[in-house]
């Protein structure tokens, strides 16, 4: 039975969400600094973007993915002083994977709330903790009694949403292939990339099976990495800047844990958190009204799901807008023009950096050799993470 | 409030220190190394201990809810979506439809496998559509396993089944 629901119907913010600075670390798969060095390092260029203190932050809000990559139970609190998160109100918040837009979200209702008129966004990983693969830690959030007897990889999960998302709508797997080319090459002009390079589709496709259909080029490498974020309200975004970023519409949902249950080919939770972000931000054709989007893209194949899921494309048609060039940096819609996860490097919630800050830097036209090449209004940035069952909208505009 | 913004053309200044895999493997950084070794014991719960109990006599069993019509497999003691108690227990066959398929050549610390592992979403036979497990194929080769086919469990041997998912080998191809 399809049950229609529409979240986020009732809602009355105190006061307007502006961005006014960003900062990330770079994204390596192993780095020297520790998660509290790297979230300072991050927290001292947004500031300084800014133009704030540290002082002038009221409250914090951090994202970190599972205790279980830095082998430190309480994170947050771990992570607390070099986030500068101490003497004030401080939060952590974790919807896995889909963390580096949910911490952003959860910056937004300090703000809009009215509780806060400053608030500081740090999310961080260090996932090269876990020796001697992360992919160790990821084995304990499978289901105990179902799945972990079965002695399954992360990966498989992925593999079998691919598959099934091939076969229902009839795509190739040279199309998908094109997304991890197109994201390479962007993130050559990304400071902080971890893997950025000029591919082919044939690479992707000779690259080392993990679990088929899934290659290596496939996926996103795991990093160590940190972004910040500072959110502020309307008075204070005035005295800072002429040119703010307006956070316009935030959306999340979660779909069944029973993830055998649902029919894999569409991210329905997208589809939800997208619908309500739509309509706090006033968005009926987000195909038409959407500049430009960050899609999460820890695999070529999540960058079109989600795309049909946020609506930038019909059920199946993501691949030939990707095919076509539309999705390129200098395209009618341009998709992960920072990169994405596949070149600049997927430090789980520290992904952050390449969703919600360069959705902000590229409305704030600050994204360098990455400005998209058309004019820009309007953007989206989604993550996805738990048991792929979370989506986490977040829509911006430069004009209030 | 420290106001002035600086002008910074293009951010992010990329700070931090990558370090390679031989850098700690033959320590030239300074790092501490633990091994926590944490132990657990997870009760299975009223839904998943008469599941499993039933594995041991061969069955698959669900459960069903008259509110919305659905035989709900794996079980569970309430309808998530009607949100209420569920009205009964029905056995389901160990046939069923494989809903997707992958072939794993990694095992779960990300390790190659020796021989790739065929691992689906299978859809039961006699519980609602889409509603499936996870679980492994055999008795096929990886290029004939195909999103439609029609597969059987294969269980151990009554006095080797312990309630377990694992008491079901793997699926079979019905045919053929």
């Amino acid at each position: 039975m399809e049950v229609e629901t529409v979240k986020g119907l009732k809602f009355h913010k105190k006061q307007d969400v502006a961005i006014v600075g960003a900062g990330m670390t770079t994204f390596k798969r192993r780095l020297l600094e520790t998660g509290k060095e790297l979230s300072y390092f991050a927290v001292k260029q947004a500031l300084e973007e800014a133009g704030l203190d540290i002082k002038d932050i009221e409250m914090v809000v951090m994202g970190s993915a599972p205790d279980a990559f830095d082998g430190t139970a309480l994170k947050g609190e771990y992570l607390l002083d070099g986030a500068g998160g101490s003497d004030r109100p401080y939060l952590r918040v974790f919807v896995g994977g889909g963390t580096g837009v949910f911490a952003p979200i959860a910056g937004y209702w300090h703000v809009a709330s009215g509780l806060a008129d400053v608030c500081l966004v740090v999310c961080e990983e260090k996932m090269s903790c876990c020796y001697p693969h992360p992919q160790s830690a990821f084995k304990y959030i499978w289901d105990p009694i179902l799945d972990r007897p079965l002695k399954p990889n992360l990966i498989w999960i992925f593999a079998l949403e691919m598959r099934r998302y091939m076969h229902v709508n009839n795509i190739r797997h040279e199309d998908i292939a094109l997304v991890s080319v197109k994201n390479k090459a962007n993130a050559l002009d990304h400071p902080c990339a971890q893997v950025a390079e000029k591919i082919t589709v044939e690479d992707v496709l000779n690259s080392e099976p993990m679990a088929l259909p899934v290659r290596r080029l496939d996926v996103s490498p795991p990093s160590d990495g940190a972004a910040a974020l500072i959110m502020v309200a309307p008075h204070i975004a005035r005295q800072l800047t002429d040119d703010p970023v307006w956070v316009t519409g935030v959306g999340w949902a979660l779909d069944t844990t029973h993830w055998t249950n649902r029919d894999l080919y569409f991210p329905r939770y997208v589809a939800e958190a997208a619908k309500m972000a739509y309509r706090m931000a006033h968005i009926t054709d987000p195909r038409k009204q959407i500049d430009v989007a960050e899609p999460y893209d820890p695999f070529d194949y999540k960058e079109l799901h989600h795309m049909e899921g946020l609506g930038l494309a019909k059920k199946g048609e993501a691949p030939i807008l990707t095919r076509e060039g539309i999705t390129a940096r200098d395209g009618d819609l341009p998709v992960c023009p920072s990169g994405g996860l596949l070149g600049v490097g997927n430090p789980i919630a520290a992904a952050m950096g390449v969703k919600a800050c360069e959705i902000y830097w590229q409305l704030a036209y600050r994204a360098g050799k990455r400005q998209v090449a058309k004019e820009v209004t309007t953007g989206v940035c989604q993550a996805w993470g738990d048991l792929m069952q979370v989506g986490t909208v977040m829509v911006m505009s430069n004009k209030r | 409030m420290a106001v002035g913004r600086k002008k910074i053309s293009c951010p992010p200044s990329a700070e931090g220190t990558a370090l390679s895999e031989k850098d700690i493997s033959e320590r030239r950084v300074t790092f501490f190394e633990d091994h926590p070794n944490l132990v657990y014991s997870w009760t299975a719960g009223q839904a998943m201990s008469r599941f499993l109990n039933e594995l041991k006599n061969g069955k698959l069993i669900a459960t069903k809810c008259e509110k919305c019509e659905r035989i709900i497999f794996p079980p569970r003691i309430y309808c998530e979506l009607c949100y209420k108690p569920i009205d009964g227990w029905v056995y389901v066959k160990d046939t069923g439809t494989v809903q997707t398929f992958s072939i794993s050549y990694i095992d779960p610390d990300a390790r190659p496998l020796e021989k790739p592992v065929i691992v689906a979403v299978i859809a039961v036979d006699g519980a609602s559509p889409n509603m499936g497990i996870m679980h492994i194929l055999g008795e096929v080769e990886p290029e004939k396993v195909y999103i439609g086919m029609r597969v059987k469990a294969v269980w151990k041997p009554e006095n080797e089944r312990e309630g377990a998912i694992t008491d079901i080998k793997y699926w079979k191809p019905l045919e053929g």
